[in-house]
């Protein structure tokens, strides 16, 4: 006989620890607004706030309308139409997600630069010298929210297939039988019902925007993430750089929770359980050549010209580039976001396993405050790091001087500790939600029949859920690393002193005008964010199945 | 006769609030029972308490002559040896349908294992389906090998919530049977949970009829539709009208249909006002009868008719016809009434509960 009172109770205890300590950074940030600035701050008030807020609203404007162009567009047209190579567009069109944003501007600016291969054929052809003619100039707002479109439209590309998809045949064709043509019915009933999931997809669009760094540094825009960091850097002062961020914060509510609305709303759209397979609407003639000319227009800018541009680049640089510096590099970023990753899983496992075993408010209050970092900036994130880390140093150091006449010196910040916790308060979102959808296929019932077959919660755990998380666990750890790899301003402030990742050197060589030679690290990431895109249209064709 | 299950005045609560309470009945080695209610009646916590999954907070369970759980210990569920199956089925989608079935099986050798497992297989006939994986099976398949995986260890007891709740109507009651015949065949003590009569009487030998958080009567379903224990159980079980009357008399009683005879309960003594229970079937047409009562409704059922007939009062009776009796709304027919076992009861136990209407 056993006693049956509650044992789990440290459950509770460990999440709510977890959630406490991954949501100091934001505390600490948000705390910032009452510390006085000085001077600093009305200074910056003064000068450049008024730019910040207006580059950050009008990139964001036109990566909202580029977005929702294509994205909103081939969604339509792979979802609902048939054309020439539409099954291949369906998953080819996540390709660009593979690249980040900085990357493809990079590839972008070597491209159409005036010694680059655009430029030079047209001075060729027509004859024309320096100064003879105008090209637009692709390092500049409007360049950046160019770029920013052509990676994350695939977010609303992907919500708003999905919403096509759903929507039952029932209310198109009850639709048609009053009388609406196809077109018709798609802009009266097939799009405002993929509205809320249309929405959901660019509020993540806009987050992307907001947290970008690299882009709009390298074009010199001023927005959020740069006068971070120049507030940081240039100025030297925590508090105002932290006040930056905070505004910039309320930007990403705002989005964080148009999401959330959009996503219950979605719920309510759904039209039934009767999902049947639509019949496509057969284009002919000019309308066929225009959606298939559309995708692959939206996948060459998108994917295909930039990748090429990288590998024509690395072609010319391996040699030199590739040498012992590099390979260490390599490694160095594998084991980094490889451990990231494996810490990642782990909390995401305790998290999940906390809110399964007892799901009390308190649990599922922390695994969602756990999850909150997917939305915040890279830098916001980064700044609320130093700032505690700091404090924590110097405090502990002058104590210890007082008491032992030893110094610690700085014994958490710039250490590979503070990048990897950063990493989780960024990341960990990512992890929670792959094992969730996972442990949500091992209904309780399960759990329920293996006990009553005589197995132990010990035996449970390897005979029923590892087995069945084995997918999830895999896709937690991918989708985990393969952001690490990415990511470029955390790492950037947090980053041990010599201690590079491929982006960061990436980043390095652009900003010495090094274009050519960013190809071979800016290749590995690309390839790296390949992983994703392939999970995803194997899921994607899984739903092609079940919806086809 | 030793006892396979014994309950004996069990409560369960969730949060101090109780959700059955005095719950006592017994089951014989071989016997099946069935717990039947409305939604919401207790009867799934009783079963997870059988189980070991819900700690009882009053009294005792007691399973093959041991006991399993009172207030405060319980045997872990893994050691009750006890077999269920889920409303959801609880198929394990990652083992094939011959794995599954053994899981419970890993204290067997191989060779005995496999030979269960053919053994059960070849009981429900799904032998070429020992390689498949759950979802490859239709809900009918699925539902039986969730039944032999649970048989598979010989349980003390098999527990089964809801089994047929997303089946097909048709096939309810086929498999009902089926289930049947396959417990009795290995003799395996086994109790369901259901919401649906035609369920409990197609499967169970006992049954016992739940109604918030009490167990009403524990009995045969010929007894529980014809006599039952009060008025939860005569509304709740099969349709019926209450025909006002009152005692006139030793096993008398007198309405407005005339006088019937029969075992009364106690508390009915001469003159004390009561309702008897008149089910469709124990109303019979009958063309030369005397009595004519007027049409009011009909409902067509398929084989047969369930007709509203007025009495001179007003008070509205239902009568089962056999449907090439085709009367119209308003026409008088003959009917005379056959009450074999009377169901009485005192005005005063009546409950807010309607009767149910034809449908």
């Amino acid at each position: 006989m056993s006693n049956t009172t509650n044992k789990f109770s440290y459950w509770s205890i460990s999440s709510s620890a977890i959630a406490l300590l991954l949501a100091i950074p934001l505390v600490i940030v948000v705390s910032n607004i009452f510390v006085p600035a000085g001077e600093v701050w009305q200074h910056l008030a003064e000068t450049v706030l008024q730019d910040y807020i207006t580059n950050s609203l009008l990139l964001m404007f036109g990566v909202a309308i580029g977005s929702l162009i294509l994205g909103v567009g081939t969604a339509w047209l792979v979802s609902v139409t048939e054309f020439p190579g539409r099954k291949y567009f369906e998953w080819a069109l996540l390709l660009p997600m593979a690249i980040p944003a900085y990357i493809i501007a990079y590839t972008y600016t070597g491209m159409l630069d005036f010694a680059g291969p655009v430029q030079t054929s047209l001075r060729e052809l027509t004859g024309w010298g320096y100064g003879d003619y105008w090209f637009p100039e692709i390092r500049s707002l409007g360049g950046a929210a160019l770029m920013l479109s052509l990676v994350l439209y695939p977010y609303i590309y992907l919500m708003a297939r999905a919403a096509f998809l759903s929507q039952s045949l029932c209310v198109l064709e009850v639709s048609r039988s009053l009388g609406n043509g196809p077109w018709r019915t798609f802009f009266y009933v097939g799009l405002p019902l993929a509205r809320p999931a249309i929405v959901a997809g660019l509020s993540l669009v806009l987050m992307e925007t907001l947290a970008d760094y690299g882009t709009v540094q390298y074009f010199g825009v001023s927005t959020f993430t740069t006068g971070i960091f120049r507030t940081w850097y240039g100025l030297d002062n925590a508090p105002a750089a932290a006040q930056l961020a905070s505004i910039l914060l309320v930007f990403v509510v705002v989005l964080v929770t148009l999401e959330r609305i959009s996503r219950r709303q979605s719920r309510y759209h759904d039209t039934g359980r009767r999902k049947q397979a639509l019949q496509r609407l057969k284009l002919v003639g000019w309308g066929r050549i225009s959606a298939t000319l559309f995708c692959l227009l939206t996948l060459l800018f998108g994917f295909l010209l930039p990748a090429a541009q990288l590998v024509s680049w690395a072609i010319d640089t391996y040699e030199t580039m590739i040498d012992q510096r590099f390979i260490t590099l390599f490694f160095n970023t594998l084991e980094l976001a490889t451990f990231s990753a494996l810490l990642a899983l782990v909390l995401a496992l305790l998290l999940n396993y906390a809110r399964r075993l007892q799901p009390t408010y308190g649990v599922r209050f922390a695994v969602r405050a756990a999850s909150m970092g997917y939305a915040i900036p890279g830098t916001v994130i980064a700044v609320g790091v130093v700032i505690p880390f700091g404090w924590f140093d110097n405090t502990l150091d002058s104590w210890m001087r007082e008491q032992f006449n030893i110094s610690t010196g700085l014994l958490l910040s710039g250490t590979i500790a503070a990048l990897l916790f950063a990493y989780m308060v960024r990341f960990l979102a990512v992890s929670l939600h792959a094992i969730e959808s996972g442990l949500e296929r091992i209904t309780p019932s399960m759990d329920e029949a293996a006990r009553v077959m005589g197995e132990r919660p010990m035996g449970i755990l390897g005979r029923i859920h590892l087995p069945m998380l084995k997918g999830s666990l895999i896709t937690a750890l991918l989708l985990v690393f393969v952001d690490v790899l990415k990511e470029l301003p955390a790492t950037l402030i947090l980053r041990p002193f010599n201690f590079n990742t491929l982006a960061v050197r990436a980043y390095e060589l652009a900003s010495d005008e090094r274009l050519a030679d960013t190809a071979c690290a800016a290749l590995a990431i690309v390839v790296a964010g390949l992983i994703p895109v392939i999970l995803l249209s194997r899921s994607l064709s899984k739903t092609r199945r079940y919806s086809a | 006769m030793k006892m396979q299950l014994e309950v004996k005045n069990v409560a369960v609560a969730y949060d101090a609030c109780a959700v059955i309470e005095g719950i006592s009945f017994s089951l014989q080695p071989g016997e099946i029972g069935c717990l039947l209610g409305p939604s919401g009646c207790g009867k799934t916590s009783l079963l997870r308490a059988i189980a070991g999954f819900e700690p009882v907070t009053h009294g005792e369970i007691r399973l093959h002559d041991k006991t399993v759980s009172t207030q405060g210990n319980s045997v872990p569920t893994e050691q009750r040896r006890v077999g269920m199956v889920f409303q959801d089925f609880a198929l394990f989608p990652h083992l094939s349908i011959e794995k599954n079935i053994a899981f419970g099986l890993k204290h067997l050798k191989a060779k005995q294992r496999d030979e269960r497992v053919d053994e059960l297989l070849k009981l429900v006939g799904l032998e070429h389906l020992k390689k498949s994986y759950p979802h490859e099976l239709s809900g009918g398949q699925q539902q039986r090998i969730a039944l032999i995986r649970a048989m598979a260890p010989r349980p003390n007891i098999l527990l089964m919530d809801e089994p047929f709740s997303s089946m097909d109507a048709e096939l309810r009651e086929q498999l009902a049977h089926e289930i049947r015949d396959l417990l009795k065949r290995d003799g395996i003590t086994a109790i369901l949970v259901t919401h649906d009569q035609l369920e409990a009487f197609a499967l169970a030998d006992v049954i016992g009829v739940l109604g918030h958080g009490e167990l009403h009567q524990w009995d045969s379903g010929y007894q529980i539709y014809h006599r039952p224990a009060n008025r939860f159980v005569a509304d709740f079980i099969g349709q019926g009208v209450m025909l006002p009357g009152n005692i006139v008399g030793d096993k008398r009683v007198e309405t407005e249909m005339g006088i019937f005879e029969g075992e009364l309960p106690e508390n009915c003594n001469p003159g004390t006002l009561v309702e008897m229970l008149l089910r469709p079937d124990d109303v019979l047409h009958d063309d030369d009868s005397e009595t004519k009562l007027k049409v009011m409704a009909k409902a067509f059922r398929g084989a047969e008719y369930i007709y509203t007939l007025a009495l001179p009062s007003g008070q509205t009776i239902l009568c089962l016809v056999q449907s090439h009796h085709d009367h119209q709304i308003g026409e008088l027919i003959g009917v005379k009434l056959i009450v074999d076992d009377l169901a009485v009861f005192p005005v005063s136990e009546k409950t807010n509960t309607p009767l149910k209407k034809p449908g």
